[in-house]
């Protein structure tokens, strides 16, 4: 029991920050401190696919050693850090045939090293950059709550729009008692 | 039928009409954003561009039924063949939602500039036009994309874009701002659900085209991880979709946002993310998993009728009319969410003609408010009494629309109510039938309540001066209305739309 736990390690570190990004998100009455839980939450995901990507014994996914030359294609050692690159994009269209026997891809492959999955990298720099751009929006947004409100706490602006509701309610019910 | 169009359509657009449909707004949205002339040049390349991606979808739809029972375009993304390079694959269900969200996008940005002008301010109108191009784009590219991240990013492109749209509205309400960042909170929340759920389902089969997932996911069968990324992807989109009681995001942002953004959001918004979770449910997970492994009609057919009642009787109480049709429209989604449950070809068939037919009345009662904000100002049932009147095209228009929406004879609404109730009967589902009639009479309550203030009521103010809606409204406003009196008589070139792109789905989901 223990060892199951143990060795899903970065699993529940994942779970963990999860929850605290959703709890701070739902409790949290103040709007930059609900944007906090947001990003939060948003780089667990980010952890949750880089763990997917790592492979038992794998190194980082560029080619080297044997792998470069047999599948460089004439790539010399000089060339190796710009051949690299490219290779490291092919090797992600390679592991897409399957993290799941992504290992065994390698080998079938005819490469000497077992890599990571890059695939899963590459989405999550997407990810980040989806992220940081709704963050931006958000604080924006945020900036123009304040100049309109004078408070960036939930609750109060939700009072406040409250009272200006009650108000046109009974303005509203005035004009229909005698109308004009 | 429609092959005149193919022959006279240039060789370009056909061959490449998927990716043109997305690079256009892609390309135009940011250059319109720095036009000059306040605004007044962006808007004319807005409706350009709209138009142009109509004329694309009509292509599109022209290709997909050129062959009996709908050809599937598979469009590969750089030359990068599927499944590892990015796939555009249109079929006959998603040509009908790109042409739904085109149509719509051309029809509003005509109707929009009066609307933009009295609302925007002056220096921010071309950014506005920039921010609802992206928008559109990123509706289409959900609505196009084969491949499951890149769903995400299309998903996510659009609704930040949204996010800013609804923001501006706070010239007119400052209201507005609070339903943005909620409505951004909420709209996070449920795209990372789904991202989290596309993780599952790439760890259990490595794959992310979604027809390559499809088959992957049959040999994996049900394991703990497809459930579990199933039911992520179910809640994420579900929010996205304004799925009763993820649904709390919408009043807010439907009421304060500016009218151009309300109409559009309104009739795009939710459909695509509807699609988007149809699509999950019936291509990329087989039938028998999603619904015999998972009891989905459990979950899904309970959330449609709380929505379909609840949301209703809410609308009842409503001082604003725009929060009445919000609130309406969570209900409709119940509607079709219902429909979607069934599991049959026939209900899916009803979900997606109901949903082609709401886009059709929202979009033409959110016109219409518009239509009468703009010269009366003020969005609450107070406001419009006595407008019959003083504005008799836009408020015909607009009851045409809300009878459309209670599901009257002659009118889309009762065209796919009547494709519901049957589906329903079919599936021996007699109790969900009633309370579909049920819900009806609550709109009948709700619309009635506006009517009857436009109709017969005195006019709250009787100083203010006569005035219609100008032309720019009218015209988008009933060729709307006219389609839904269209779609009441003669509903079969519709219906056979979302009966094919029904049919795509049960014939296409095994290959």
């Amino acid at each position: 029991m223990l060892e199951f736990v143990l060795e899903r390690g970065n699993y529940w570190a994942i779970i963990g920050l999860m929850m605290i990004g959703l709890y701070t998100l739902f409790a949290a009455t103040n709007l930059i401190k609900k944007l906090v839980g947001l990003s939060i939450f948003q780089t667990s995901i980010i952890l949750f696919y880089i763990s997917l990507s790592r492979i038992d014994g794998g190194t980082a996914p560029i080619l080297y050693g044997k792998d470069a030359k047999g599948h460089g294609g004439g790539h010399d050692e000089a060339a190796g850090a710009h051949g690299g690159a490219s290779e490291a994009a092919h090797g992600a269209s390679d592991a897409a045939h399957g993290a799941a026997d992504a290992a065994h891809g390698a080998a079938s492959h005819g490469l000497e090293h077992v890599y990571s999955n890059p695939l899963p990298h590459v989405l999550m720099l997407t990810a980040i950059v989806v992220g940081v751009a709704t963050l931006a929006v958000g604080l924006a947004i945020v900036v123009r709550i304040r100049e309109a409100y004078g408070t960036i706490e939930s609750d109060e602006i939700r009072e406040t729009d409250l009272e200006v509701a009650r108000a046109e309610y009974a303005v509203d019910q005035a004009d229909e008692a005698n109308p004009a | 039928m429609m092959d005149w169009i193919l022959q006279i359509a240039p060789a370009f657009a056909e061959a490449h009409a998927p990716a043109l449909l997305i690079l256009l707004p892609m390309l135009a949205g940011p250059i319109a954003a720095f036009l000059p002339g306040g605004g007044r040049v962006a808007w004319g390349m807005t409706v350009i561009v709209t138009g142009l991606c109509t004329l694309l979808s009509i292509i599109l739809l022209a290709q997909v039924r050129s062959i009996e029972g709908g050809a599937i375009i598979s469009y590969a993304m750089g030359g990068w063949a599927p499944p590892h390079g990015i796939e555009f694959r249109i079929d006959a269900l998603n040509v009908l939602v790109l042409l739904l969200v085109s149509a719509i996008a051309f029809l509003t940005s005509i109707f929009g500039w009066p609307t933009i002008k009295a609302e925007i301010a002056d220096g921010k109108r071309a950014m506005f036009f920039g921010a609802f191009q992206v928008c559109f784009m990123g509706l289409l590219g959900v609505a196009a994309t084969g491949d499951a991240f890149n769903l995400f990013v299309f998903l996510e492109l659009s609704s930040i874009a949204t996010y800013v749209l609804v923001a501006l509205g706070s010239g007119r309400d400052r209201r507005a701002l609070p339903a943005a960042i909620n409505y951004l909170l909420m709209g996070t929340i449920g795209a990372s659900f789904y991202v989290v759920g596309v993780g599952f389902l790439y760890a259990a089969t490595g794959t992310l085209n979604m027809a390559d997932l499809a088959v992957q996911l049959q040999d994996v069968g049900g394991n703990r991880a497809v459930q579990v990324g199933f039911a992520f992807i179910l809640v994420g989109l579900g929010l996205k979709a304004a799925m009763f009681p993820l649904h709390q995001w919408l009043p807010n942002a439907y009421s304060y946002s500016p009218s151009f953004v309300t109409a559009f959001l309104a009739a795009t918004a939710t459909k695509v993310a509807i699609y988007a979770l149809v699509r999950f449910l019936f291509s990329v997970f087989s039938l028998d998993f999603a619904f015999e492994g998972m009891s989905l009609a459990l979950i899904l057919a309970p959330m449609g009728i709380a929505a379909m009642l609840a949301c209703s009787f809410q609308a009842i109480f409503q001082a604003d009319i725009r929060r009445t049709l919000a609130y309406s429209s969570v209900a409709q989604v119940g509607y079709m969410l219902l429909g979607i449950s069934l599991g049959t070809a026939a209900g899916v068939s009803a979900g997606m003609f109901h949903l082609v037919n709401h886009a059709l009345m929202k979009g033409a009662l959110f016109m219409a408010v518009a239509g009468a904000v703009l010269t009366y100002q003020g969005t609450r049932i107070h406001d419009f009494a006595g407008l019959g009147r003083r504005a008799p095209w836009t408020m015909t228009a607009f009851a045409i629309a809300g009878l459309s929406l209670i599901g009257v004879p002659l009118t889309a609404g009762f065209q796919s109510k009547f494709a519901l109730v049957s589906a329903l009967l079919d599936s021996g589902w007699w109790w969900a039938a009633m309370l579909v009639v049920f819900s009806s009479v609550l709109a009948v309550i709700y619309m009635g309540r506006i009517l009857e203030a436009v109709f017969f009521r005195a006019p709250a103010n009787p100083h203010k001066e006569h005035g219609e809606a100008p032309l720019l409204i009218l015209v988008p406003l009933w060729i709307l209305a006219i389609a839904n009196i269209w779609v009441g008589v003669d509903g079969g070139f519709v219906y056979g739309l979302a009966t094919d792109a029904a049919e795509a789905l049960f014939i296409g989901g095994a290959s």
